[in-house]
């Protein structure tokens, strides 16, 4: 009996295939787009957790200076010698070519075994290879594809190293890192001795820095993972409008045999039963299928979102995806719920469906007018929300939760406001056919709704996001303009070698500037400080948002300090506030200057003062201000005279176009997944078009009987598409500039903490525009084909069948 | 002492081509020194570190008797590997240094291990004034200008649970094993130079579990460096260091192989007075076993030198006395009976 | 003669092979005839009907409005000959649901380019829609949804009014209502009736009546 019922609710798929095709494509296409910025995210979580677990650092406690400086030799072999069991670890950038890597240099012998992560007495690494000249860098497979060719000690594999990251003896990696005798921690073994002098009489420079719980990366990072999962939720979202759609018209074209299986005897609760066990069927294979399917684009995607994590936070992503069961867990359960849930007002219906209702006429997609006005309330109600979450809401998640009101009350306004729009062309329309056009269209809207909605938040979401960018990428290129004023930029071997190069350089250019950096504890947080030397490359350059009227005096004088906006915006800080240096020093904030594409805290004061406070500064690093038609000569010179590697003088065009490219690179995922969703909701709009075509064809039918051909009406038909469309596309241009300024002014403040101007790409969604239309005619021109070539007999057919 | 876990251990960090075999006249095919017959140690220079070869170790056991009137023993070692011959500058010194450290009792057997590299000062070997240390662990001569540096010797290490400190005063001369210092260790030919102060008088204090223990009692020193590897055959090695009651002493010990082992030692006089003991003269056979750590470990010998009249049987002080080191091995006090009673150090490894 | 039907066949190809529901059917209806057809249910009567209305064609035989062929029309012509010359109105009335009364009463007419306002608000007011010309068709009971549908038939003064079952949703009493409208503005402007009927009652209040049997009439 149960399963009879069941096979007769099934047999409806038999006849529908189409239909059938849609409702899982819909569910996969949204699930799979959910599950790729799921498989991303957890890939890059992992990595973030195994960098964080690069020597134990999340779990071991370590021994730090108080102001961030290395650490001496001597006061390692002090605290030893005291009892304490310390292992001493450096850590540096390594260049090599273009790369960067995380070099980490360990003492093998007194690394406590939680830290250690790589065996290094494996037969393949061996202690002695390890330890002694020229020694060994052990990194990940995929670090060592990207250092094949460059000059660096032999390589060997670990699968337990994040990308990025070298491991080596502490002795060969104060070699390469040029920091002979310098420590950077002291990793504390988990157990120590007791009656141990105490560190104040050892090492009193030193503080005890806790396991990092959460990685910097991590936190950094978030952001940026948040903005995925936004976009993921929208592609669903944009999916589930589809399932939405044609659960509700299979319920519909199935309402007899419902009531016909009632009336012969099964039992309510057991049709429901056997409905939701139909949909769990389905949405189980459309989730394995959407799972699959997200695993295919992230891995098309993967690489850009770990160039784009590498460039923006230095965050190293493993390129290869690995499968995890979280995502798939999580992917099929949205599946199913997003399924379910877009069905609960079709089962509720079942659940309370007469037993002996007349036969109606197909209304389920005729929506009341008191229906349309009760859903735009409540999208209004979603926009104040809206509004409400940006004026007194903060934070990232206000920002979001503004975008997803705003987005979502806005798709719910939709339906009112092109009922009212078609209304009015109606009352335009001169000719009957003209007049007819738009009555129909009109009346077709509540079955469309739902697609346009889900067009609607693709075109929104382009548009924004567009702007967004393009505002964006306008902003970052007039600033790395500003930024990166010098012609040259160098970098030399060791701070020896620097100061050679700088006087070699002094008769040669027109200035010198050093670009030396230490990191200070300001506000209990880690903050890069630059040192500045005063010159009119500054004066006039640099991008300076709010500055006291003699800022550069100031700094000159060591009283002032500079900070970027990141910094400032996440501190409340402002010009004339004081910050605390490390000895105490205190400085006034004499201006804030714009940094973007840097996500961290980062500060600037006088050289001089710097130099006080840092003698031993790292000074490798410095620009070179020199006429731009002899800058390239300069630069062969300099190398020539230093047998410096090309890579270690770098002209601005180089600097700005790596610049550039890590932008680009950055909103490339952003871009991939709007594409996507957007072709989601074109889907969205032939799914129910090519539904409804069914049912259109008792409306169609008398007119045609009446004497209008087939192929008028179908021309008729695509242009009620694109009509709908374009409509829809006016619609989303104020919803994107809305969407586009919540992510400039909230979201982005949040999540880098720089705000940008907002610029209008009018072009773009012309762009845009042309898109929908093509798209809303294609989804159009299938169905408007199978009229055409209806037989006659099929179109009679509706006026002799009994219904 | 055994070289055989020695080259365990270097074989467990290091893994140099251990299977290298020697290159006759003096040094190895690595470079290394080796110990010359006909230049025997010379002191106070050789109480120092030998970085051109390969092993070596400055070794202390000391039999104890606490306040309290129990048994306690005491060990203090600090063992230099060399990666390859000879120093260098900072972290490139090819020297790598480990130190153990145990205290027995006859309930409880506690030990430590400290690893450190050469060339940065976290541990290594002074002459003068004396000085041996690995981080915390010291041990310092404060003997005068004009006697020898290790007769008397200031020596301290702490574990998790345990501390000691102990004054060394030697009451007998320097003594050197084999010939004049050269001492074989296989029939192969094999060889180190060994030699060892076994006359020392100790008092100090002992800290276990934050409760102080004064205690006195005997002290034997070891000092023994060497190039060669074990023989391929050689499994295992019993060495035993033993303080009779009439004060002579004696140094055996025995490499397992699949043969019949080669036994070798020193008896020494109560004077002083050092007796070689030739090849197999002196024989040693386990009368007990036991489960340590789940190893099958003799805790009783029987040894005889029937030339000297000997016929002993040892029995441990604490028949876990296992180092649970990276190479871990069984060392530990044992009570001596029979026709010698005394007191001793008996070292097991290969098990 | 308006329309003449000669030899007319008609097979639907169908799951279990051809079926042959019309196997040369004769009939000719005058200018201003007035013809029940008849049959039992499945004989093939809105077959007939939507044959001679252009809205499908048959395999064999020739069907002669005005003594032209419409067999032979293309697509456009017949669409235009629909437009202009037919009247229809069926069971189910198939008013266009987008559209009010008043635009559904107009449409044809306008569609065939023939409105005639004063015509159209006669109409309305012969078939006493006069109030309900605001409405949509959802908010008409099927009696008056009939009695738009036999308007929109109406007012683009079509030579011949087809009516597959017009009263066959109706309960007796409305059905008679409609049918008698329907009647007398046929006798009103001329039209020819063609009417598809269950019901010998109501056949007999037409001129004459020809019954369709295994494909034949009788
Ligand atoms: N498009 C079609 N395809 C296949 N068979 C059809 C089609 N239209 C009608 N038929 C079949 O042709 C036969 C005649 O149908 P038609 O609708 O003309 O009958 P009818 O006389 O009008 O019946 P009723 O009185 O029930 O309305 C029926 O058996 C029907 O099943
Ligand atoms: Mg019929």
């Amino acid at each position: 009996m149960l399963w009879q019922a069941f096979t007769a609710l099934l047999s409806h798929w038999r006849r529908h295939r189409l239909q059938l095709a849609m409702l899982l494509l819909g569910l996969a296409l949204a699930t799979a787009l959910w599950s790729a910025v799921q498989a991303i995210n957890a890939q890059a979580r992992l990595s973030y957790a195994r960098a964080a677990a690069v020597i134990g650092q999340d779990r071991l406690s370590a021994l730090v200076r108080v102001d961030g400086a290395p650490i001496a030799q001597d006061t390692y072999i002090r605290l030893r010698q005291a009892g304490w069991l310390v292992s001493p670890v450096i850590e540096g950038e390594l260049r090599f070519g273009s790369g960067r890597l995380r070099l980490i240099g360990i003492e093998p012998l007194t690394l406590p075994p939680q830290a250690a992560q790589v065996d290094v007495s494996a037969d393949d690494i061996g202690l002695a290879a390890f330890i002694t000249p020229p020694g060994l860098l052990v990194v990940a497979p995929e670090t060592a594809a990207r250092l094949a060719g460059e000059a660096t000690p032999p390589l060997r594999l670990s699968e337990a190293l994040p990308p990025g990251v070298a491991l080596s003896d502490i002795g060969i990696a104060q070699r390469l890192l040029a920091q002979p005798g310098r420590i950077s921690r002291l990793i504390l073994a988990p157990v120590q001795l007791s009656g141990l002098p105490p560190l104040a009489t050892i090492a009193p420079e030193l503080v005890m820095r806790a396991p990092a719980t959460e990685s910097d990366l991590s936190r950094l990072t978030d952001s940026f993972h948040l903005n995925l999962t936004a976009f993921g939720f929208l592609a669903f979202a944009v999916g589930l409008f589809i399932v939405h759609a044609a659960i509700g018209l299979a319920f519909e074209q199935r309402r007899p045999v419902l009531r016909t299986l009632r009336a012969l005897g099964l039992p309510l609760r057991a049709l429901v039963a056997l409905s939701i066990t139909e949909l769990l069927v389905l949405s189980l294979l459309a989730g394995v299928l959407g799972v699959a399917l997200g695993y295919g684009v992230a891995a098309v995607l993967l690489p850009d979102v770990a160039a784009s994590l590498r460039g923006l936070y230095g965050a190293e992503v493993d390129g290869q995806l690995s499968l995890q069961p979280s995502v798939w867990a999580l992917g099929l359960a949205l599946a199913v719920a997003g399924t379910l849930a877009s069905a609960a007002s079709r089962l509720w219906r079942i659940a309370t469906l007469p037993l002996l209702a007349p036969a109606q006429p197909r209304a389920w997609s005729r929506m009341s007018a008191q229906a349309l006005v009760l859903q735009a309330a409540a999208g209004t109600g979603l926009l104040a929300i809206s509004a409400l979450a940006v004026i007194i809401g903060h934070g990232l998640v206000a920002g979001f939760v503004s975008l997803g009101a705003m987005l979502l009350g806005a798709a719910l306004l939709l339906p009112l406001v092109l009922s009212l729009v078609l209304a009015l062309a109606g009352r335009m329309g001169r000719g009957v056919v003209t007049q007819w056009f738009w009555a129909d269209t009109r009346q077709q809207l509540p079955g469309l709704s739902l697609a346009l909605m889900a067009l609607l938040l693709a075109l929104a979401a382009n548009a924004g996001v567009g702007a967004m960018v393009g505002s964006f990428r306008l902003t970052f290129v007039g600033w790395l303009d500003q930024r990166l004023a010098s012609e040259l930029y160098v970098t030399a071997r060791s701070d020896e070698e620097s100061d050679l190069m700088r006087s070699w350089l002094a008769a040669r250019s027109d200035a010198v500037l050093p670009i030396w950096s230490a990191e200070e504890k300001i506000l209990g947080e880690p903050v890069q400080v630059y040192g500045l030397r005063d010159h009119v490359t500054y004066r006039e350059n640099w991008p300076l948002l709010a500055a006291a009227p003699d800022v550069w005096d100031r700094l000159e004088a060591g009283t002032g300090i500079l900070v970027n906006e990141q910094m400032a915006r996440r501190k409340h800080l402002r010009l004339g506030d004081e910050l605390t240096l490390s000895g105490g020093r205190s400085q006034t904030i004499v201006g804030i200057y714009s940094d973007y594409g840097n996500p961290k805290a980062q500060a600037m004061i006088g050289i001089d003062l710097l130099l006080a406070l840092h003698p031993d500064v790292n000074r490798q690093r410095f620009a070179v201000r020199i006429a731009p038609d002899r800058a390239a000569g300069l630069a062969a010179q300099l190398r020539d005279a230093f047998a410096l590697p090309a890579d270690n003088v770098i002209d601005q065009a180089s600097v700005k176009a790596f610049s550039l490219r890590i932008f680009e690179r950055t909103f490339a995922v952003t871009a991939a997944l709007n594409v996507l969703t957007l072709g989601v909701a074109a889907l969205a709009i032939f799914a129910s078009l090519l539904t409804l075509a069914d049912m259109r064809l008792a409306q169609l039918a008398p007119v045609w009987a009446m004497g209008l051909t087939l192929r008028r009406l179908a021309l008729l038909e695509v242009l009620r598409s694109m009509a709908l469309a374009s409509f829809t596309m006016l619609a989303a241009v104020p919803v994107g500039l809305a969407l586009a300024w919540l992510l400039l002014a909230v979201v982005n403040v949040e999540a880098f903490g720089w705000q940008l101007p907002m610029h209008v790409f009018p072009l773009d969604w012309l762009r845009l525009g042309s898109l929908s239309l093509i798209s809303a005619a294609l989804a159009a021109a299938l169905p408007a084909l199978q009229l055409v070539r209806r037989q006659p007999s099929a179109l009679v057919m509706v006026f002799a069948n009994e219904r | 002492m055994n070289v055989r876990w020695v080259l365990l251990f270097l074989l467990a960090i290091a893994a140099p081509a251990l299977a290298q075999g020697f290159a006759g006249l003096g040094t190895s095919a690595e470079g290394f020194a080796m110990p010359q017959k006909a230049h025997p140690p010379v002191f106070p220079g050789d109480h120092g570190a030998h970085p051109d070869y390969r092993v070596e170790w400055w070794y202390l056991t000391a039999n104890l008797t606490g306040e309290d009137g129990r048994d306690y023993g005491a060990q203090w070692t600090l063992f230099r590997f060399a990666l390859a011959p000879g120093t260098g500058e900072s972290w490139q010194t090819p020297q790598l240094w480990m130190g153990h450290a145990a205290v027995t009792t006859p309930d409880q057997h506690v030990s430590a291990e400290r690893l450190a590299r050469g060339g940065i000062g976290q541990a290594g070997v002074v002459l003068t004034p004396f000085s041996a240390n690995i981080d915390s662990w010291r041990m310092d001569s404060r003997a005068g200008p004009d006697s020898d540096p290790m007769s008397a010797l200031d020596v301290s290490a702490a574990g998790a649970g345990f501390a000691y400190r102990l004054g060394l005063t030697a009451t007998g001369p320097l003594v050197l094993h084999g010939d004049r210092g050269y001492s074989v260790k296989s029939a192969q030919g094999q060889a180190s130079y060994y030699y060892s102060q076994p006359f020392y008088a100790v008092k100090g204090t002992l800290t276990l579990d934050g409760r102080d223990i004064a205690v006195t009692g005997q002290a034997w020193f070891d000092h023994e460096w060497s190039s060669q590897p074990l023989g391929a055959d050689q499994s295992g090695w019993d060495w035993f260091s033993f303080h009779f009651d009439t004060g002579e002493k004696l140094m055996g010990f025995r490499l397992r192989d699949e043969g019949a082992g080669f036994t070798s030692g020193t008896w020494i006089g109560a004077d002083g007075q050092v007796e070689p003991l030739p090849p197999g003269a002196l024989t040693a056979e386990p009368l007990e076993w036991a489960e340590v750590r789940g190893r099958t470990v003799p805790i009783r010998w029987k040894l005889s030198l029937p030339f000297r009249g000997l016929d002993i049987t040892t029995r441990a002080l604490n028949d876990a006395a296992w180092m649970d080191t990276q190479v871990s091995y069984w060392e530990g006090p044992v009570r001596i009976e029979g026709s010698h009673p005394g007191r001793g150090y008996v070292e097991m490894t290969g098990y | 003669m308006l329309l003449e039907l000669k030899d007319v066949s008609k097979t639907y190809p169908t799951g279990e092979g051809p079926l042959r529901v019309l196997s040369g059917v004769s009939l000719s209806l005058a200018r201003g005839a007035c013809v029940a057809l008849t049959g039992e249910s499945g004989s093939g009567k809105s077959t007939l009907l939507h044959l001679a209305g252009g809205l499908d064609r048959p395999d064999a035989g020739q069907i002669l409005f005005e003594g032209r062929d419409i067999v032979q029309l293309g697509e456009s012509d017949l669409a235009a000959f629909r437009r202009t010359r037919i009247g229809m109105v069926f069971q189910q009335f198939n008013l266009i649901p987008s559209l009010d009364v008043a635009a559904n009463l107009a449409f044809q007419a306008r569609l065939a380019g023939r409105h005639d306002p004063d015509w159209c608000s006669a109409l309305a007011e012969r078939l006493g829609l006069s109030g309900l010309l605001g409405r949509y068709p959802e908010q008409l009971s099927g009696g008056q949804q009939q009695r738009v549908a036999i308007g929109r038939a109406l007012a683009a003064r079509p030579k011949l009014i087809l009516a597959d079952e017009p009263t066959g949703n109706l309960d007796e009493a409305t059905g008679d209502a409609v049918l008698d409208l329907m009647l007398a503005l046929q006798a009103e402007t001329g039209a020819a009736l063609l009417m598809v009927t269950h019901s010998l009652r109501l056949a007999a209040r037409l001129g004459s009546r020809v019954h369709l049997s295994a494909g034949r009439l009788a």
